[in-house]
């Protein structure tokens, strides 16, 4: 039973992060003044990424990096449940809470370090050092948050915390959530703080160096990745989700705003995206703690 | 009634959609795939450099094809050789291409990869393209108008579509052809060695 319920889930990832990635390629597309491609012109890329013939060698650990990435995405998914009040749609999250979730976010840029490392390809190996150090910056405001978070539901429990929320934390303690919601613009890879695979400069970074199926891997992890850090974001502090419907609308409007946000704004430097995430994200989370344990 | 660019984007779909083919269903869905997602390696050789970026941003917009640029060799389906091109570009070309991945096409533009163009008596230009690598589709014109190209990339897609474009198998059947052309003009040592020589002996690490 619980395996089905595993399998929907990674269903619903699937499909609904695509569907996404197909949104932001149209929004963007607005953005710029274009017609845009088709809604699951992602999902047609990845497939055929699978189809395409592998024709590099660098060794088994290379190939194990996009590996160690999928799993990383779809484990974190099975520990992040859908749904408030509720057992459907919860996954593994009774057996581990949000110190697993938090684990489990790093293992996708370790996995990604390991695999391009070997490669030998100078701009995935400059791709990943952007990455680690960027992910330093990225944790501190975030996870300074979900302390905050964490000790005013007084569990660690994600459904708990979404369920301990009669006003969401978003509008209940706006400074949290802002400082934790420029972390979320950098983990979900957008402008400014798109360092890691920025284009024309490092051209796909960690990417750079695979083709086909590997290629394919990617981007399924990445868009299964997408929604599980949706879900956890909607979970932690737009109040949850009681169903399918609300949990796409809170998921859809975050997204949309993030991605608005990315077309707006060009790149950050990597010392810059590293500077204002430390100073300026980290110093309202701070002040959101204070306020919140003073409250 | 739908005018301008609706008409224009539907005219195009439809026109891709139009090919019957006699396949099996199972090699008819990977074509589908393959040519409703194609990423593009453009190689600026010459002047048809210019006419690609208007083609893939926001004036002429390829990616609602599903067109879109690819960031690495490794990554793309098509190379784009934009013109002209030197000897000493070819030997760039020839690795870029060595080093996509099955199945790969190539698009050649302009009227100097079919016969020389206007350089057809230049001591360091090839002349005929496809004497070196074998090409699917032409874009004729100097310059094709992102218009052509785009025309030029349908056509492309109708051929990946009915799974006619099969130029990377003949390039692997008839390499000995393709190498001794390449050789003539190139030297013996047509291809950088693919060790990463710059990076473990001298000047590297």
């Amino acid at each position: 039973m619980i395996l089905l319920e595993l399998l929907l889930m990674l269903l619903v990832a699937y499909g609904v992060g695509f569907l996404y990635y197909g949104l932001y390629r149209n929004i963007t597309a607005r953005f710029q003044r274009r017609f845009g491609p088709p809604l699951w012109q992602s999902f047609f890329d990845s497939i055929k990424f699978f189809l395409k013939e592998e024709s590099t060698s660098h060794g088994w650990m290379f190939y194990l990096g996009p590996i160690i990435m999928m799993s990383g995405a779809i484990t974190t998914l099975f520990f992040i449940p859908f749904f408030k009040e509720t057992t459907n749609f919860s996954g593994l999250s009774s057996y581990g809470n949000l110190f697993v979730v938090l684990y489990l976010l790093v293992l996708g840029p370790l996995g990604n370090a390991l695999g391009v490392g070997t490669g030998g390809n100078p701009f995935g190996a400059m791709g990943v050092t952007r990455g680690l150090s960027r992910l330093f910056a990225l944790e501190l405001p975030f996870y300074i948050a979900v302390i905050a978070i964490m000790s005013l539901s007084g569990s660690a429990d994600i459904s708990e915390i979404a369920a301990h929320q009669s006003t969401m934390y978003a509008l209940a303690y706006p400074l949290l959530f802002i400082g934790a919601l420029f972390s979320f613009i950098g983990m979900m890879g957008q402008s400014p703080f798109d360092v890691v695979g920025a284009p024309v400069e490092v051209y796909s970074g960690p990417a750079s160096e695979f083709s086909g199926k590997f290629l394919a891997l990617l981007m399924s992890q990445s868009a299964i990745y997408t929604f599980a850090k949706l879900v956890l974001m909607v979970n932690l502090f737009l109040g949850g989700a009681q169903g399918f419907l609300e949990l796409l609308l809170k998921t859809f409007v975050l997204f949309l705003f993030v991605i608005s946000f990315g077309s707006l704004y060009g790149r950050f430097k990597t010392p810059q995206s590293i500077d204002f995430l430390l100073k300026v994200p980290t110093t309202i989370a701070v002040i959101g703690l204070i306020l919140a344990t003073w409250s | 009634m739908e005018e301008g660019f609706l008409l224009e984007q539907k005219t195009l779909e439809g026109d891709l959609n139009s090919e019957t083919s006699h396949q099996s269903s199972v090699d008819f869905l990977m074509n589908w795939f393959r040519k409703r997602s194609i990423f593009v390696l453009a190689y600026g050789t010459g002047c048809g450099a210019i006419e690609m970026p208007p083609t893939f941003t926001s004036r002429y917009d390829a990616e609602r094809l599903g067109i879109r640029g690819a960031a690495t060799p490794r990554q793309a389906d098509v190379i784009i050789v934009s013109g002209y091109c030197s000897y000493k570009t070819l030997r760039r070309i020839i690795r870029t291409y060595e080093q996509m991945s099955n199945p790969k096409y190539v698009l050649a533009l302009g009227s100097c990869t079919v016969n020389g163009g206007m350089y057809w008596d230049s001591y360091n230009t090839i002349k005929k393209l496809e004497d070196y690598l074998p090409v699917d589709m032409y874009v004729n014109g100097c310059m094709p108008r992102p218009e052509s190209i785009l025309e030029g990339f349908i056509e492309l897609q109708k051929e990946i579509g009915a799974g006619k474009a099969s130029s990377w198998q003949k390039y692997e059947e008839n390499h000995e052809f393709y190498r001794k052309n390449q050789e003539a003009v190139l030297g013996e040592k047509v291809e950088p060695s693919y060790e990463a020589d710059w990076y473990l002996y001298e000047g590297g690490l």
